[in-house]
């Protein structure tokens, strides 16, 4: 079905998936490797990799149960970080909202970059299907390939950081985001939010400044008075 | 074996954060002002969380070298460049500022 999909995305878009799952393989091998170094068995980084399915929370709660930091603190610190998937989910809920099968696959593959690629895709409802499904099978396959091959041949992977990589993925992030500030009051709540969560994330643990940011919505609200149609 | 367990457990409270989405909406009128607001707010969250993941690791300032690269990948993509450019140039910058030393 996914595969189908992607004769119909431009050349253009598919160049775009394929960078960003170069980066997110290189993230996942580097995954693998650093569990490995850990003395974490591969079919557990692997096991992780395929059900969890969510980077900044496999590198966290990996990160804290390795250091001794306790079941609970790990794991609670995952599912903090994850919390963000509420918005996503609501927002880009309805492209996978089909057959109960799409529903609980697609569901799995919520994540950063597919929703950022589906809100992208803008109002045109099947391009947002056939982004959505393309990405994040796309990311499923390369992250799993990625943690798996990491996790045997470690010691070959570069550090993440060295390749400067951590800055990659929020530049992606970025580059699909952009299109969406098209209007002064998205804009005005984006900045707001982000202000917010950048001054919340020096005290606050990560995960909650993004979900602190949604009061920068607060500057949407006199669109409840008539003014809605502006953003189109 | 309590790495085994935090695995799934983990597992299972994601995909049900996941699942929470979409159900959440199901329940809501959505209104095209609704459906703008919900999409609006997970532009909001990603931006705090290109912000975030540039400024600021482990509660603390994340030095120079990211928030270069990712600005230098967000300028890049204002002026249309494509992903693929965006990536190698944030992640260039930063490594070779990290390179010259620069934290």
């Amino acid at each position: 079905m996914p595969i189908a999909f992607t004769k119909h995305l431009d050349r253009p878009l598919l160049r775009d998936i394929a960078a960003l799952a170069a980066g997110i393989l290189i993230v996942g091998l580097s995954f693998g490797a650093i569990a490995t170094s850990q003395g974490v068995p591969w079919w557990q980084s692997t096991a992780m990799s395929l059900f969890v399915f969510a980077g900044a929370s496999q590198f966290a709660t990996m990160g804290i149960m390795t250091a001794g930091g306790g079941l609970v603190a790990g794991v609670a610190a995952g599912l903090i970080l994850n919390l963000r998937h509420v918005p996503y989910g609501m927002a880009v809920g309805g492209v996978y909202w089909t057959s109960l099968r799409a529903k609980i696959i697609g569901t799995h593959l919520l994540t950063d970059q597919s929703t950022a690629f589906a809100l992208a895709a803008g109002d045109d409802a099947r391009k947002a299907r056939q982004t959505y499904w393309t990405v994040a099978v796309s990311l499923f396959l390369v992250w799993n390939a990625g943690t798996v091959i990491g996790a045997f041949a470690g010691q070959l992977v570069a550090d993440p950081a060295v390749l400067g990589l951590d800055a990659a993925l929020p530049a992606i992030l970025l580059a699909l985001v952009m299109p969406g500030l098209k209007d002064r009051r998205t804009i005005a709540a984006g900045l707001l939010g982000t202000a917010v969560a950048l001054a919340a994330s020096f005290f606050l643990p990560a995960g909650v400044p993004v979900l602190l940011a949604l009061v920068g919505l607060v500057v949407m609200w006199k669109g409840a008075d008539g003014k809605r149609e502006e953003r189109a | 074996m309590t790495m085994f367990i935090a695995i799934m457990v983990l597992a299972a409270g994601t995909f049900l954060i996941r699942l929470s989405g979409p159900l959440l909406r199901e329940r809501i009128s959505l209104s095209p002002y609704a459906e703008t607001l919900l999409k609006t707010g997970a532009t909001v969250v990603l931006l705090a969380l290109v912000a975030t993941s540039a400024f600021v690791v482990d509660g603390a300032w994340a030095g120079w070298a990211l928030p270069a690269g990712v600005l230098v990948g967000g300028v890049l993509a204002w002026r249309r460049a494509p992903l693929a450019l965006v990536v190698v140039a944030a992640a260039a910058t930063t490594a070779l500022l990290r390179l010259a030393g620069v934290a």
